[in-house]
């Protein structure tokens, strides 16, 4: 047992259905209590969603556990598929099917048997994955269902197409801003002539996915969702990918140098032509993202040697450490993060850029850090701008776990140069809001923090508060606390009231409509 | 108490979506001050809890999972030796003076002796651990609250008989009951003054003291509210006491307080709306043999007082999905305000303990001259969205899961949670609950007929 206020990554299933309500037409069915179809809400409001999330409960209660769920989950999966006929149901488990043991694989065999749609149950161990490893996996074993379907069948199409062409692998529902990184993504590709061949999970259709291998290669913007698959598909289709983030100007162009060559070791052979990226990257350095004209900037020298902490997942807290060091010169305390699945690689990336490096899922730990070494800024989650916020430190969020705000409507990608323009605000801005905070301090502050007499309490001496209504206001949410005070005096004034009992309070707000 | 013959028209599959009953930590723990809640459970129970409860997570609130892993399902830890680390963890950290355990699905499942265990680490530990199992395989949402309620029911003191056969003077004449004993002249109205009104379910302060005034107006004073502001202020229990509910979901408390504790229960209406307020005073009253005093006034100046509300919701129709239990008497309130109810979907519902509730719904139904609308418990949210679709209700009361999607539906919804979170209680709130119900409904309508003046209300407490 372990003691846990808060945790940075969620439980299996969530990935798994992350994945699952990404591809268009696939419905997951979770074997889960009633109230664990909690996804549902999470998508509807942070991601504003506005169509039903593709996931139903098959619930477990007590009958359950007395007679076993088997007819119940395949009348579920059964009925899924006639009311709504997608192409694929995932069936979910969940920690409570886990320990219930029941056969799940044989309820999805024995359903398939007698439904339209494709019915999959989620190979995902709760114990031992955590949300991000899941969806990793959960996408892994869709694209292996279908492509090894495929090829039985004789229906998949191995040639490569006409023009360079990549997939994206691993934009999802919930991922942190991904529906912005992947228009960047495609942008990105398009304009070094690159075709997009398909975009998974999200949006993805499985009809189409046995043409995947088309494509000349797999771009794998996050390493936490789609590493998995691209490693599948190089094993059994021969196809390369490219795992470099393009976040940040140095990755950027490390990404977009690697697909000249992976593009180039094609084109020669079918078109005989090199393509030629340098220019390219240069041009978009120079003029499109203003990240590295504004690190050149007087702005930017004043953050030189600012000290900084980092903490996210494994892609963004990489990326920004080294944009922060590398590009802005901005020194970094610690850099941290939460994939301890992902620990080896992510030492290797951030060796040498920061004083310290930890890897944890505990959030105190984090938290503790921060407060030790007492940053200019923090570069982390949610939790980490609530510490900022605790010890007055401003922060900037990067990474999931997030809130709705952090789903904005506007344009803001991390990837590619529009991101870099992005990011360089979001960090100039945190580290300058810092600052601007400090200097009224330095100087008094401008403001009296007393607010001068309201002409009110002038009038304060006729109504008379009896103590035990005194106390009351107290109970009242402290924003509201003023007005009430305030309505009930005149209340009591315009009534002739001279004492206020609580009575006199709940008599005033029962009238104050009026 | 008996069960009255309201048709309950059907009993669907069960496949809803409403919050899971560990839910109830989020504004039990704020309630009782001195508490700490452990929820035994997964990251599943744990990754609900923080988003659900959104920024109060942040805010060092006093509870927390205690995190089973694999260890602790397949049994190689010892769940006492666990527990005991934890917990004295907690009153090393925190010193609170109760921890209610949690038990969720997977302790059913897993068969952990939380009952067995919490006396033996309350004697070693010297902190009182109560037990609520609300957990998602037999209750929803606020019936976590009722399982919690419950489990502190046990733990309140005696009511000692003898004490209050005194009473105490206070001038205006009211019947004292339950008050400690003093050198009060002993009352002459005889019976009463040896009883003591005992008030459940959780509400804020501010409006728990709004209505021991309502009370008080009708010379009733309350001897004590379950929970209390802190768990060292628990009320007496015991022969002699009445109990009345302020809330639908609190059953188990009922149940457990007349059978364990031997306590009356008094079964009203429940104090939402004015008529329901109105109804569950004069209840009370009428058990005391008090005779109640310009009742009906207060009621109309109540509604006169709502009239541009009123205004709103008259002839509007709402489709509760169901999800907290407070459907039948928000439903009944609506109703009342003129409102056409085409559903109302409830995930649990006992007619014993919301008998005249549900004898207060169909009065009010041949009062307003509207049919009895269809109650479905265990509702089926697929359906229900199919029955919408047909019925086109103006006003969809129901979870976030479905809100948005409603909403770009062209079905106007508004979100059941606010209803339990919200100030909705007694006469003075009535605006407030008002106010939520219009919500959507006006913001549709402002900018063109000027009933922009209202949203002022929303800041208002």
């Amino acid at each position: 047992m372990k003691l846990a206020y808060w945790m940075y990554a969620g439980p299996a299933h969530i990935g798994t259905l992350r994945v699952a309500s990404s591809f268009r037409n696939v419905h997951a069915v979770m074997h889960a209590p009633l109230g664990d179809d909690y996804f549902n809400v999470m998508r509807s409001t942070s991601e504003r969603e506005r169509d039903f999330t593709p996931v139903t409960a098959s619930v477990v209660d007590r009958h359950v556990l007395a007679r076993g769920s088997q007819e119940k989950v395949i009348n579920n999966i059964s009925r899924k598929d006639e009311e709504q006929r997608p192409d694929l149901i995932v069936s979910t488990p969940t920690c409570t099917s886990s320990i219930l043991q029941e056969d799940l694989q044989n309820f999805v065999d024995r359903a398939s048997l007698s439904s339209e749609s494709d019915v999959i149950l989620a190979d995902v161990n709760y114990y031992r994955v955590n949300e991000l490893q899941a969806a990793d996996r959960t996408l892994e074993q869709i694209i292996r269902h279908y492509l090894d379907r495929a090829r039985k069948q004789g229906t998949s199409d191995r040639s490569v197409t006409y023009a360079p062409s990549a997939n994206i692998i691993g934009i999802s529902t919930s991922g942190f801003h991904n529906q912005h990184d992947c228009r960047e993504l495609k942008r990105l590709l398009g304009e070094s002539g690159v075709a997009i061949n398909q975009v998974i999970p999200e949006g993805g259709s499985l009809k189409y996915l046995k043409d995947l291998p088309r494509a000349w290669f797999n771009t794998v913007p996050y390493r936490e969702v789609g590493l998995m698959t691209a490693a599948f598909s190089e094993k059994e289709y021969g196809m390369p990918y490219i795992s470099i983030t393009p976040m940040g100007i140095s990755n950027t162009a490390d990404f977009i140098a690697q697909i000249g060559k992976l593009v180039n070791v094609w084109a020669s052979v079918l078109s005989e032509k090199k393509l030629n990226y340098k220019l390219y990257i240069e041009n978009q350095t120079k003029f499109v993202s203003q990240a590295a004209w504004f690190s050149k900037s007087i702005d930017c020298q004043n953050l030189a040697g600012k000290e900084a902490a980092i903490s996210g997942d494994a892609t963004h807290a990489a990326s920004i450490t080294k944009t922060l060091v590398r590009e802005m010169g901005i020194r970094v305390g610690c850099a941290g993060t939460y994939c301890k699945h992902d620990a080896e690689r992510f030492n290797e990336q951030v060796q040498g850029l920061c004083d310290e490096v930890i890897v944890t899922e505990d959030h105190t730990e984090v938290g503790d850090t921060i407060a030790r070494i007492e940053p200019s800024a923090i570069f982390g989650t949610q939790m980490e701008r609530h510490v900022g916020k605790r010890i007055d430190i401003p922060c900037g969020v990067i990474s999931s776990p997030v809130h709705i705000q952090n789903s904005p409507p506007g344009y803001r990608p991390f990837l590619g140069y529009e991101g870099t323009n992005q990011i360089a605000d979001l960090i100039y801005n945190s580290f300058n809001l810092g600052m601007e905070d400090h200097s009224p301090d330095v100087f008094g502050g401008h403001d009296t923090k007393e607010v001068s007499a309201k002409s009110l309490s002038a009038d304060r001496k006729e109504t008379n508060w009896t103590p035990e209504a005194e106390l009351e206001p107290n109970k009242i949410p402290g924003f509201v606390r003023g007005r009430t005070k305030k309505n009930t005096e005149i209340s009591a004034r315009q009534n002739y009231v001279s004492e206020i009992t609580v009575d006199v309070m709940y008599a005033a707000k029962e009238k104050s409509s009026l | 108490m008996k069960t009255l013959e309201i048709p309950i028209s059907e009993c669907e599959t069960g496949n809803y979506h409403t919050f899971c009953p560990i839910s109830c930590v989020a504004w039990l723990y704020q309630k009782i001050e001195d508490s700490f809640f452990l929820v035994v459970g997964t990251k599943t129970c744990g990754y609900f809890l923080q988003n659900a409860l959104g920024v109060m997570i942040f805010a060092e609130p006093r509870y927390a999972m205690a995190e089973l892993e694999e260890g602790d399902i397949s049994a190689q830890l010892n769940d006492q030796k666990e527990l005991e680390r934890i917990c004295l963890q907690i009153k090393n950290d925190r010193n609170p003076s109760v921890i209610i355990w949690i038990g969720t699905c997977t302790t059913e499942i897993i068969k952990m002796d939380l009952e067995g265990i919490a006396p033996k680490l309350e004697k070693q530990l010297g902190i009182p651990i109560a037990v609520a199992r609300a957990n998602g395989l037999d209750y929803a949402f606020t019936q976590g609250e009722d399982t919690a309620s419950a489990a502190t029911t046990h733990r309140c003191p005696e009511h000692i008989r003898y004490a209050t056969n005194q009473q105490t003077e206070d001038g205006i004449g009211h019947v004292a009951v339950g008050a400690a004993p003093t050198d009060g002249i002993p009352h002459e109205k005889g019976r009463l003054e040896r009883y003591s009104l005992v008030l459940f379910g959780s509400l804020p302060s501010s409006v728990a003291s709004q209505l021991t005034l309502e009370l008080r107006r009708q010379s009733i004073s309350v001897s004590g509210w379950l929970p209390s502001q802190k768990y060292t202020e628990l009320p007496a229990l015991g022969e002699g006491v009445y109990v009345c509910g302020v809330n639908p979901f609190l059953s188990r408390t009922a149940t457990t307080s007349m059978r364990r504790r031997k306590c009356q229960l008094i079964g009203a209406p429940f104090p939402i709306g004015p008529d329901g307020t109105r109804a569950w005073i004069e209840k009370i009253c009428l058990v005391f043999d008090v005779k109640s005093n310009s009742l009906e006034e207060r009621e109309n100046q109540i509604w006169k007082n709502l009239k541009d509300y009123l205004g709103i919701v008259t002839g509007k129709s709402v489709f509760f999905m169901g999800d907290n239990l407070l459907e039948i008497s928000i439903a009944r309130f609506l109703i009342r305000c003129g409102m056409i109810v085409y559903e109302i979907g409830i995930p649990y519902m006992d007619r014993r303990y919301q008998a005249a509730e549900l004898l207060l719904l169909q009065k009010t139904c041949e009062k307003m001259k509207t049919l009895m609308p269809r109650i479905v418990e265990k509702p089926d949210n697929y359906s229900q969205v199919q029955r919408m679709h047909e019925l086109r209700p103006d006003l969809a009361i129901t979870g976030m899961a479905h809100a948005n999607p409603l909403e770009a539906r062209d079905i106007d919804t508004k979100w059941s949670v606010e209803f339990t979170f919200a100030q909705i209680h007694g006469s003075t709130n009535a605006r407030d609950a008002l106010e939520l119900v219009t919500r959507p409904l006006r913001r549709k309508n402002s900018p063109i007929s000027g009933c922009r003046s209202l949203s002022r209300q929303t800041i208002e407490s």
